[in-house]
């Protein structure tokens, strides 16, 4: 894991290397000018590298852009979607160092060294995952907007089954097993406003039951 | 969200010491509460000390004293599943699972979750006034939409609930939460101490100090019993409680701690010694002080409370 510490790295220090876009920042820095509102003008910067479906990925970011603001406007992987940017839909959820998580909420800076998955990472049009598959399958969506979080979200889920990791609703807390309740609590962080949650749940079980058709 | 600068914490002095050093500075951890509320501009941190990769803070390790030593960075998801914790601790393992979704918990960490702020909808709302988030600027709560707020421990000035499940296993699992200072002096805070009362300060809501950093939250030696965390809301799953109970119970061994009912986890260790549900609740909820719109809260006390010890609840 890449662990040297970033930060510090000013907006001027970067674009020094390339001054196109020098008339953009004119005004920071002034005697005038309030530090804070220095600041908002001129936001401090910082390096990143991280690994995004396999790829190495060497960004300068302003401190505050999250996985999902990185992936959606640096990378152009729009596929996680933006719902409440506030991590109550699920709708960003991406697999970060094997564990899912909720993208808007986490700060691209805090995750230099990490190796993310998207749903670009999962599978394409010509090769499905296996869980795209199985949405296609039994109509796991309407509209689609929250399918990739769900997908990326429902991969993930099925790992921490077989990890043997525990749910609310797990009536052993030592022996957490696969079922239809099961799969309602672990995937209660993806909202769907279509509520296409009984061909959701139908597709998961598809996969968790090694069903190709 | 306002522009940070931002730093990688190596030490948890070195955190302590980076937070008095910025003005405007604040650890981030899991960061699900605090860049939610940064994202409103509730919180406006101008610098964050990143402290996930502090390193040893990720450990939960058997204290001398046979307990458990779980680090502020630890995982809500990785502590619910921790084989010792399932074992010994279940009531914790169960309230943390009931909390948030899947993605949350494997971000938020065991410090962060102690600290998260209230749900109270006027802390969120920057267009009205709110004693927490402006001082002095009044409470919208007491006379406004106030159904899943506080009703015991309340004051004049504040009616916010905390919102944590994982607290109120804390609370009667008797934990202890160990901190250190930026000068490198460190101390235990037991949890029945650790977070206040709204009082004419509801902006305060732990007895920290400035530039003091959670490193670890301790547990006592497992007490055994049946262990059960029972938790009332609004939707079966990834929803704040209304009403939750931790129990611990055996022979001998009478626990409760309450959720949402207060601007702490509730737990009256005097009530621990009466008999029957409604005895106990309504000690528990001596002087309670409640709404309009969330007087349900009482009765729903004495229900839960009576369905826990019945062992009808998970």
């Amino acid at each position: 894991m890449h662990t040297e510490p970033t930060g510090g790295v000013s907006r001027r220090e970067i674009l020094g290397t390339g001054a196109a876009t020098a008339s953009m920042l004119a005004a920071p820095a002034m005697a005038a000018v309030t530090p804070d509102k220095a600041r908002e003008a001129d936001p401090p910067l910082v390096r990143v590298m991280l690994t995004v479906n396999g790829k190495p990925e060497n960004l300068t970011l302003d401190a505050r852009t999250t996985l999902l603001d990185m992936a959606r406007e640096h990378l152009k992987l729009t596929g996680s979607k933006k719902g409440c940017d506030h991590g109550q839909c699920g709708a960003c959820t991406m697999i970060v160092e094997g564990r899912r998580v909720n993208s808007c909420l986490s700060l691209a800076v805090m995750h230099d060294g990490d190796t993310i998955t998207t749903i670009e990472g999962l599978g394409t049009p010509d090769k499905l995952h296996p869980m795209q598959a199985a949405f296609v399958r039994h109509d796991g969506y309407q509209c689609g907007y929250c399918t990739p979080g769900q997908i990326v979200s429902a991969v993930a889920m099925l790992e921490e089954v077989r990890s043997g990791a525990p749910s609310f609703v797990s009536p052993d807390l030592e022996h957490a097993e696969y079922s239809d309740t099961e799969v309602r609590e672990r995937m209660s962080g993806n909202l769907c406003r279509c509520a296409a949650y009984p061909n959701i749940v139908a597709a998961i079980g598809d996969v968790h039951a090694g069903k190709k058709s | 969200m306002r522009a940070v600068t931002y730093e990688r914490a190596t030490s948890a002095q070195g955190a302590a010491q980076a937070s008095v050093g910025h003005k405007g500075a604040k650890f981030i951890g899991g960061g699900t509460n605090l860049l939610d509320l940064a994202k409103l501009e509730i919180e406006t941190p101008s610098h964050l000390v990143d402290v996930t990769r502090v390193p040893g803070l990720d450990r939960i390790a058997p204290t001398p004293d046979g307990g458990l030593r779980i680090g502020a960075t630890v995982r809500n998801a990785e502590l619910a599943a921790d084989p010792r914790v399932r074992r010994d601790y279940a009531v914790l393992s169960r309230a943390l699972l009931s909390g948030a979704s899947a993605q949350l918990r494997n971000k938020a960490t065991t410090a962060g979750n102690l600290l998260q702020r209230t749900r109270c909808l006027y802390f969120y709302d920057t267009t009205k006034p709110c004693n927490k988030r402006v001082p002095g600027s009044g409470c919208s709560a007491i006379g406004g939409l106030n159904r899943t707020l506080a009703i015991v421990g309340v004051s004049d000035d504040c009616i916010a609930h905390h919102p944590s499940d994982m607290a109120v296993a804390m609370r009667v699992l008797d934990a202890g939460v160990e901190t250190v200072m930026p000068d490198g002096a460190t101390r235990t805070i037991p949890i029945a101490d650790f977070h206040t009362l709204p009082g004419k300060t509801p902006w305060i809501e732990t007895t920290l100090k400035p530039g003091e950093f959670i490193t670890a939250v301790t547990l006592p030696k497992p007490v055994g019993g049946r262990q059960s965390y029972t938790k009332v809301r609004d939707r079966a799953s990834y929803a704040f409680a209304l009403v939750s109970v931790a129990a611990i119970t055996g022979p001998g061994l009478q626990r409760f701690a309450f959720g949402s009912i207060a601007h702490k986890p509730w737990r009256v260790e005097d009530a621990e010694r009466l008999k029957g549900a409604d005895a106990i609740a309504d000690r528990v909820l001596t002087g309670a002080r409640s709404t309009d719109q969330n007087r349900f809260k009482i009765a729903l006390v004495h229900r839960t409370l009576d369905a826990t010890m019945r062992g009808e609840t998970a």
